[in-house]
């Protein structure tokens, strides 16, 4: 089942890449089928995973590489515990957006799905190995997918952003391979079940080192600041799939790898560390809203409303206990569709207007009625209205994070507040106000495969928003044993 | 008869290289040259394996020769090399009209350099066997005839000599110590070396280094890799680049490991390595970043790459003393690299075949006007970057792995680092070949011959990177020779 939701987009990217090149077009329904297919798949493994059960399910185990001299036994091991479920099912489904909003994509359009479908394929490595190469593989192999995407769909300084995104994600794993490499050593394994009750010393380096290797990569990914600056122009040149990717899913590795990784194999250095990544989750909150109440452009507007909003799951992780987590775990997924969503959005604006100016835009509700209503909703969820996905997931971290830092929290709570600011004043800036004569030949989401997307998303965030429970249990099955370890 | 039947390999490709230069005398076509030259390189391999399925592991020739698991690895590696190196020639050997015949049994009697090189336990033999192998390359690297090709030959015979003249001298410091040329004697005076020979062992290493330095194209001993990179055949380069760089590696560990291998002298020069491979990848991986011409650019890489063999070299247990370790690195690593590098040189002979130009400027739009060429290429480099699913990865992995294991944990954050610094230039082709406008629309096409070549290197690089086992387990029995 595993593998197959891992490796099925593979088969899907091959064959789009054979197609003949007078059938080009055709690439998209090939993707679209293949996305299909994969979503249909992981939604059954979150209907048939077992919330009575803690620990990984639907294991799959193969040795792969079995050095004597090396010591080196690597296995190929998938498995999902309710984290991982949950964000195979968020994959899937903006992975299946991704594909429906390149519905119209005109350049070279068989290379473009076949980079989506890999990179697909790679996200959901990441979140069901459980074999720690096998994980930092799938980690990496992301980066070319995702080059390429930038580099040659983007828009604006496109070559610049891509270099900038390679190289920070390069230099957090080139860390967090040495991590790995010493973890092994140490622990005389990579299996990830097997390093949870590892007793690890300080073998070659000094566990603290060692933990500050394995986190500097997710650090990067989620981002924390200050390590956050290649995240708005990668989001603001990718072309719009690829942000909703970047923004809904790539981002959550960071914080799946915390939890995952660094959190599981040292939760003695994590309970000491916690208080500081509470520090730095209230400077992103903060400094990511502020920063965000000043963009002119649409797109850099939500990039760096990312970097608030990932600020509440590293706020949630830093707290240690199951509630945070769990409230961490329900922002990324929730994040994901809300941001996911905004991005989809935006990208709409952009296709008919062709700029993504704030200040050229005005009174965009008369031309594109669904687009607005939509807009309203997402920058709702954002900004956490109860009955909507956001608020869910932002008041499990308040209620994990309180009692530990209170002061934090309410720092956390202000940015709710400067969040509720950029999101109305962008939102009346560009939807209501004026009509503009020079938009007044624009068309609304007509096309069938923009509203098959609007509306599944928009599903998602008012049924998770209305009965968390469905998401909210699954999580807290699978952050159980992490903070379990980190008591 | 047992000790011919060993040296059935090597005699195999001398005799048909004999045959290559008197067909050419009488018929000088050229496919019916290629074909005998592959039909040698089958011929080898063929025995090789009956070797292997034989069990004919021992020695020849009072020692002279041996045949173990080690050696059975480059006898199997060197002519892979070699027949990689002959398909990717068949197009560019059109740049030269006269003495066919001699190129392509020179090569084949390098390659029997090679293999001797890391199938012999002596002094003596190594010597002979470093000898027909660099004096067969330095006929090939001025085999061009041009202003550049000219220069690099006399460049590399002047440095070459120059080398081996040091590793003589290195040599005659063992000999004198121990009164014998066979690297097991030796290994018995080493081990009962006194402070007061130690000075004299000390000179030995740091000789040996210099000499076979040259050979690895380690820092400081780089100084000829690019010019003659640039001005040699660019199939010779690829050779140069593989298969004499694996060969100096192969007897670097054969000397070092068997003779020197005592924990008395081998902390010593294992710190010594480590220090070297550092130097190595930081100097070879920064001063590629600012080159224009792609050959150039490799062979900077090359020197990077060195760097990273270093560190399986140097990664011997510091508590233990554990040899074949990173060893078995070491033998892994140049099995990829062999992939991987000759991948990507192929790429460039096909592309430069039509554009004629090696400057990286000309890779723009190559993407559109040949993808397979595009993506093989690509592959290539981003093996030589060490991203997975290649073959390159595992190889830095498994290196990694060794010299954490070894206590080299600083040389890893050395390694890694470097990893990201050549990022940029790898990927700066790739980037010009995807996203920039091609400077003309023509088709760029790689013949049957080149297309067979780029397609074994590819598969190659993928296989070993996603199944390793096969190559890990013929490495670390490879490496058990040592300990």
């Amino acid at each position: 089942m595993l593998t197959f939701i891992v490796f099925f987009p593979l088969v899907g990217a091959a064959v789009v890449a054979l197609l003949p090149r007078e059938h080009e077009r055709e690439a998209r329904w090939v993707a679209a089928a293949t996305g299909f297919a994969v979503l249909v798949a992981a939604a059954v493994l979150f209907a048939i995973f077992d919330r009575d059960q803690s620990g990984f399910q639907f294991i799959q185990r193969e040795s792969w590489v079995d050095g004597e001299l090396a010591h080196l036994k690597l296995q190929y091991l998938l498995g999902v515990d309710g984290l991982s479920v949950a964000l195979v099912l968020l994959t899937s489904l903006l992975g299946m957006v991704a594909i429906l909003i390149s519905w119209n994509i005109e350049l070279r359009p068989k290379e473009y799905f076949a980079w989506l479908l890999v990179l697909e394929s790679s996200l959901f490595g990441v979140f069901t190995a459980l074999d720690l190469v096998l994980f930092f593989i799938f980690w990496e192999i992301e980066l070319i997918p995702m080059y390429f995407l930038i580099s040659i769909w983007g828009t604006g300084r496109k070559i610049y952003s891509a270099w900038k995104y390679v190289f920070y994600t390069f230099f957090g794993s080139s860390f967090m391979l040495v991590g790995i490499l010493v973890t092994g050593f140490a622990a005389n394994t990579f299996d990830m079940r097997a390093l949870a009750g590892a007793d690890l010393h300080d073998a070659l380096l000094p566990t603290g080192a060692l933990f500050f290797f394995l986190i500097v990569a997710f650090a990067i990914k989620l981002p924390v600041v200050p390590f956050h600056t290649w995240l708005p122009d990668a989001h603001t040149d990718a072309p719009t799939a690829v942000s909703v990717m970047l923004a809904g899913v790539l981002l959550k590795m960071g914080g799946y790898g915390m939890l995952r990784v660094s959190f599981t194999i040292l939760p003695d250095v994590a309970r000491d560390a916690g208080v500081y990544l509470g520090a730095f989750a209230a400077v992103n909150i903060l400094y990511g809203a502020m920063v965000t109440l000043v963009q002119t452009d649409l797109k850099r507007l939500i990039a760096y409303s990312s970097v608030s909003h990932m600020g509440y799951v590293l706020l949630g992780i830093s707290a240690l206990g199951t509630v945070g987590l769990t409230g961490a775990g329900m922002q990324m997924f929730t994040h994901g569709v809300i941001t996911g969503l905004l991005f989809v959005l935006v990208g709409l604006v952009y296709d008919r207007t062709h700029t993504r100016q704030i200040r050229e835009l005005s009174g965009l509700a008369h031309q594109m009625p669904l687009i607005a209503v939509v807009m309203v909703i997402a920058g709702l969820a954002s900004l956490g209205l109860p009955s909507l996905a956001g608020f869910v997931s932002e008041v499990t971290v308040f209620l994990g994070t309180f009692g530990k830092y209170g002061l934090l929290t309410v720092m956390g709570v202000i940015g709710i507040v400067l969040t509720a600011g950029y999101i109305l004043w962008m939102i009346q800036r560009v939807f209501y106000g004026e009509r503009n004569p020079r938009w007044a030949e624009l068309g609304d989401a007509n096309a069938w495969w923009e509203r098959a997307a609007l509306v599944g998303m928009v599903a998602v965030i008012v049924v998770i928003g209305i009965y968390p429970a469905v998401l909210a249990d699954v999580i807290e099955k699978g952050v159980q044993p992490i903070a379990a370890g980190l008591a | 008869m047992t000790g011919v039947d060993r040296l059935g390999p090597e005699l195999v490709l001398l005799c048909f290289a004999g045959i290559v230069i008197l067909t050419d005398l009488f018929w000088s076509r050229r496919p019916l040259l290629v074909g005998l030259s592959l039909a040698a390189i089958v011929g080898s391999l063929a025995w090789t394996g009956s070797l292997v399925a034989r069990d004919m592991q021992g020695t020849a020739f009072d020692g002279m020769l041996v045949v173990d698991d080690f050696s059975l690895f480059f006898a199997f590696l060197f002519p892979g090399v070699a027949a990689l190196v002959i398909l990717a020639s068949v197009e560019y050997a059109e740049r030269f009209s006269r003495y066919q015949g001699e190129y392509y049994a020179l090569i084949l009697t390098s390659t029997a350099g090679m293999m001797l090189m890391a199938a012999t336990t002596d002094l003596i033999a190594i010597f002979i066997a470093l000898e027909l192998t660099s004096i067969s390359l330095y006929i090939l690297v001025a085999f061009l005839k041009t202003v550049l090709s000219s220069e690099a030959g006399i460049k590399y015979l002047l440095l070459g000599a120059l080398s081996t003249a040091i590793t003589l001298y290195g040599m005659a410091f063992l000999f004198g110590l121990s009164g014998s040329t066979s690297l097991s004697d030796i290994a018995d005076t080493v081990a009962a070396a006194n402070d007061d020979t130690r000075a004299a062992l000390i000179m030995a290493v740091a000789l040996l280094t210099a000499g076979l330095g040259f050979k690895m194209a380690v820092v400081p001993f780089q100084m000829w890799v690019p010019d003659v990179y640039e001005g040699a055949p660019t199939p010779i380069t690829a050779f140069l680049s593989v298969g004499s760089k694996a060969a100096g590696f192969a007897v670097m560990l054969r000397i070092f490991f068997v003779a020197l291998g005592d924990r008395f002298i081998s902390n010593d020069w294992a710190n010594m390595f480590a220090a070297l491979a550092a130097v190595s990848m930081s100097v070879g991986n920064v001063v590629a970043l600012s080159q224009a011409n792609i050959k150039r650019m490799l062979g900077y890489s090359s020197i990077a790459q060195a760097g990273y063999f270093l560190v399986g070299v140097a990664a011997i247990s510091a508590n233990g003393g554990d040899l074949p370790l990173g060893a078995s690195g070491v033998v892994f690593f140049l099995g990829a690299y062999a992939f991987t590098n000759l991948g990507a040189f192929i790429a460039i002979i096909a592309i430069s075949n039509r554009t004629g130009s090696d400057e990286i400027t000309s890779y723009a739009g190559m993407a559109r006007r040949s993808p397979l060429l595009a993506l093989g290429l690509t592959l290539c480099l981003i093996s030589l970057t060490g991203i997975p699913p290649t073959a390159g990865f595992i190889a830095k992995f498994y290196v990694f792995d060794a010299a954490v294991q070894s206590d080299l944990v600083w040389l890893v954050i050395v390694g890694v680092l470097n990893s990201v610094v050549s990022a940029y230039y790898y990927l700066r082709v790739v980037l010009q070949m995807y996203t920039e406008e091609p400077v003309s629309e023509e088709q760029v096409a790689a013949g049957p011959a080149l297309g067979l070549a780029l397609a074994i290197a590819v598969g190659g690089i993928l296989f070993v990177g996603i199944l390793p086992s096969f190559l890990l387990e013929a490495s670390e029995s490879a490496a058990k020779v040592f300990s």
